[in-house]
């Protein structure tokens, strides 16, 4: 059994029983990636080509490791932002390494729609790793995967996801994917940062700008990276004075009564000391290791499934 | 302007029938004509002699002693005066590839309108009297629709100097706008407004706050926080069109508001109107027919990307009422040419702009006229005669009255037909309408009465 979709553009459109299937799929996935050979035959002979317009460390290197782990063959392109700018066209960058035999481009760019783009006009796969400000699928999953292993459920919890939702394409397929499967969703940051109205698009989302009081209530937090260029744009007025009021750190989860099993994870890279404290991030509270290992057997998962959940014969 | 008015209509008869041997015309026979300048629909003929349009009646007998008379039969179809478009993009001189003085003016007759006023926004702009001699000449030699080009307000659309107006409009410019960027500089729009007085010309602004969404690139609101795409707040046109409405009362002079779009600026023109403040405002088909939802729908598709953007179903409904009202006095295609390879990108990367011209009429038909928002006399007012009045257009441009130049078109209501933009006369294919099927084709086009297009014989006569 395999996902019935030739793309994974986001998790918008993705149902509760796909979801699932993924993150079924990531826990053998996981296991393999324990063992002292890490290898599984599956996509032997299959090239995935990563292809990034934004310069991205982690989310390319565990796309790498996954397609690596089920034995396809990988190219690594790094298109500069200038190339962007001079005009080199995607669409036709994209033919070019589907005549040059790609069967998946995943495609990580600053503009949101760009993976659409492709999946229109190419016949090979396209995964989503990160489109401007709209999805970054494969990280709500792994999010949903990481809370999965943590808490036995994703159904009923509450989880707050705290900063720049506005600008963020993690929070974006994080509610997605939270309220596909039946969480509830507080977002949380300032009022400019969190914009107004969002929780009527979101079915299932609530809104607010203290985190003090919404702390206590909630099983998991992801806590999103701020982009400090935003304060130029008014956005806040400071980075001190944003640490103050939505910084998460140990001592400030006991003091605002957060509950003692409350999840903390990160997409990353983080701020350390900005939105969230050192000591912190690499506390047993936080997931945020697991978010890093559990990203590429879920990145497994969906390439296999995307290949038709089948086996190389 | 040399001509500003129509001739009275005894001395036009006696002029033609003074010179009824050597004249060539047309008797277009038993078509239901639509003429709302003169409260006509109904089925009649219209007899066109030397240019220019004699008499609209019933059962007209054919002049006798005038073998040059060609009869036309119209029976089952609409005949219109040619429709006015007064907003337009034709890219001449500077980005021939996306369109053409020619390409464009052939398109626009193919559409139906057989004059078009054409935007500044050319490379270099349309800023001095030679430019707007240069687009004059490159339209007649095209010998499809008139052209009427529009002056920049400002030197080089900069919006810091004002432009040589005076001398533009001598040499045929019929209004003045900096369109695709406002007049930031409130002192300067005001004394655009006064200035344009003595040459009575409208000021057509394009009505937005820069500073609210400096890079956004599709309605702000539900769709563009879903698809994560920079928003352009609608406040940004309604406080702008308040702005110069305000700066219109202060002036004097006549305001245009091109492509209105939002709920808000309906308010601000009805309010501004009521105030007896010299305004006017158009909208365009892709405001009254399509909303930000297609954004989404379409897959982030680029040519749903225009400015002003797609607006909400609120907007959407607020700007069709405002059309039925006359709140909104006109339909303009903002036909905005781009080339397949500029379009076929990134949303945030593609530019702003659809095409217009072969499509409004149609869209007007198919999903006002026939869906019971317009008669056809309320359609050919905002399509015909409201644009000609607020561009005051020489010989009476938009109405079939005695002693007009015979700028007339004859439509078949019934032809269906499917949007397909490689068959586009224009070099634009850049339309959110491509596969839609519509009612209603433009069969003959006459512009001062010779016959440019037939497409019973495959389009343009050369």
């Amino acid at each position: 059994m395999g996902l019935q979709r030739k793309d994974l553009l986001g998790l918008e459109h993705l149902t509760r029983a796909e979801i699932e299937l993924i993150l079924e799929t990531a826990r053998p996935m996981l296991a393999v990636l324990g063992r002292p050979v890490k290898k599984y035959p599956t996509l032997r002979g299959r090239i995935m080509v990563n292809l990034f317009y934004e310069s991205s460390t982690r989310t390319r290197t565990s796309f790498e490791l996954a397609a690596k782990a089920l034995s396809a063959d990988v190219v690594n392109i790094a298109v500069a932002t200038s190339a962007v700018v001079k005009g080199e066209s995607l669409v036709d960058t994209a033919r070019t390494l589907e005549a040059l035999g790609a069967d998946w481009i995943v495609l990580r760019h600053s503009s949101s729609g760009a993976p659409h783009l492709l999946a229109r006009q190419v016949r090979a796969g396209v995964i989503n790793a990160g489109d401007g400000l709209h999805e970054h699928p494969t990280q709500g999953l792994l999010d949903l995967f990481t809370l999965l292993r943590r808490k036995g459920r994703i159904e009923g919890l509450r989880v707050g996801i705290v900063g720049d939702v506005l600008h963020s394409r993690v929070a974006r397929s994080d509610i997605w994917g939270l309220t596909r499967l039946g969480a509830q969703v507080v977002l949380i940051g300032p009022p400019t940062l969190v914009p107004p109205g969002i929780e009527k698009l979101f079915p299932g989302v609530e809104v607010s700008y203290n985190l003090r009081e919404v702390l206590p209530s909630l099983d998991a937090v992801q806590v999103l990276r701020l982009q400090l260029e935003r304060q130029k744009r008014g956005l806040f007025p400071s980075v001190e004075e944003y640490s103050r009021f939505y910084r998460l750190d140990s001592e400030r989860l006991r003091d605002w009564r957060a509950k003692p099993d409350l999840v903390v994870m990160h997409p990353g890279p983080a701020n350390l000391g900005v939105e969230i404290s050192e000591e912190l991030a690499n506390s047993p509270q936080s997931a945020i290791r697991e978010q890093v290992q559990n990203g590429v057997a879920v990145r497994m998962a969906v390439l296999y499934l995307l290949a038709g959940g089948r086996t190389e014969e | 302007m040399a001509e500003r008015s129509v001739q009275a209509k005894g001395d036009t008869i006696r002029a033609v029938q003074g010179a009824a041997d050597a004249t060539r015309g047309w008797l277009l026979k038993g078509g239901r004509v639509v003429d709302p300048a003169n409260n006509v629909d109904g089925k009649a003929d219209v007899l066109i002699l030397n240019g220019k349009v004699v008499e609209v009646g019933p059962d007209l007998p054919r002049p006798a002693g005038m073998g040059e008379v060609r009869e036309l039969d119209c029976d089952g179809l609409v005949v219109l005066p040619g429709l006015v478009d007064m907003h337009v993009h034709l890219r001449e001189p500077g980005q021939e590839r996306k369109e053409t003085i020619a390409s464009g003016a052939r398109a626009a007759l193919a559409g139906g309108f057989t004059s078009i006023a054409c935007m500044p926004n050319t490379d270099p702009p349309l800023d001095t009297a030679a430019a707007i001699t240069y687009v004059r000449e490159k339209a007649t030699a095209a010998r499809a629709a008139r052209v009427y080009p529009i002056g920049a307000i400002t030197k080089g659309r900069r919006g810091e100097e004002l432009a040589p107006i005076g001398e533009m409009v001598e040499a045929g410019a019929v209004a003045v706008s900096d369109d695709g960027l406002p007049v930031a500089n409130a002192s300067l729009l005001r004394h655009a407004l006064e200035y344009s007085r003595r040459w009575g010309i409208p000021v057509i602004e394009h009505c937005d706050d820069p500073t609210l969404a400096p890079d956004g690139v599709m309605n702000e609101g539900p769709v563009s926080l879903r698809l994560g795409l920079r928003g352009m707040p609608a406040e940004g046109e309604v406080s702008w069109v308040f702005r110069d409405c305000l700066l219109a009362r202060l002036a004097g002079g006549r305001l245009h508001i091109a492509h209105l779009s939002a709920a808000g600026s309906v308010e601000v023109v009805r309010w501004a109107k009521s105030q007896g403040i010299a305004v006017t405002a158009e909208v365009t088909p892709h405001h009254l027919l399509l909303t930000d939802e297609l954004v989404a729908s379409s897959g982030y598709d680029t040519s749903t990307k225009v400015n002003p953007p797609l607006r909400s179903e609120a907007d959407r409904q607020a700007v069709l009422t405002a059309l039925q009202e006359g709140v909104i006095d006109c339909i303009a295609s903002d036909h905005a040419p781009h080339m397949e390879e500029e379009k076929n990108r990134e949303y945030d990367l593609a530019p702003f702009g659809m095409v217009g011209l072969e499509t409004t009429l149609a869209l007007v038909m198919t999903r006002l006229i026939d869906e019971g928002y317009l008669s056809w006399s309320a359609a050919v007012e905002r399509l015909a005669v409201a644009p000609a009045r607020i561009l005051r257009l020489p010989g009476g441009a938009g109405t079939l009255s005695p002693g007009a130049m015979a700028d007339v078109v004859v439509v078949d209501p019934r032809a269906e037909w499917v949007v397909d933009p490689a068959r586009f006369y224009s070099r634009g294919r850049n339309t959110p309408f491509a596969g839609w099927k519509l009612r209603g084709q433009v069969v003959y086009g006459f512009v001062g009465g010779e016959l440019r297009f037939d497409r019973t014989v495959g389009g343009f006569l050369d």
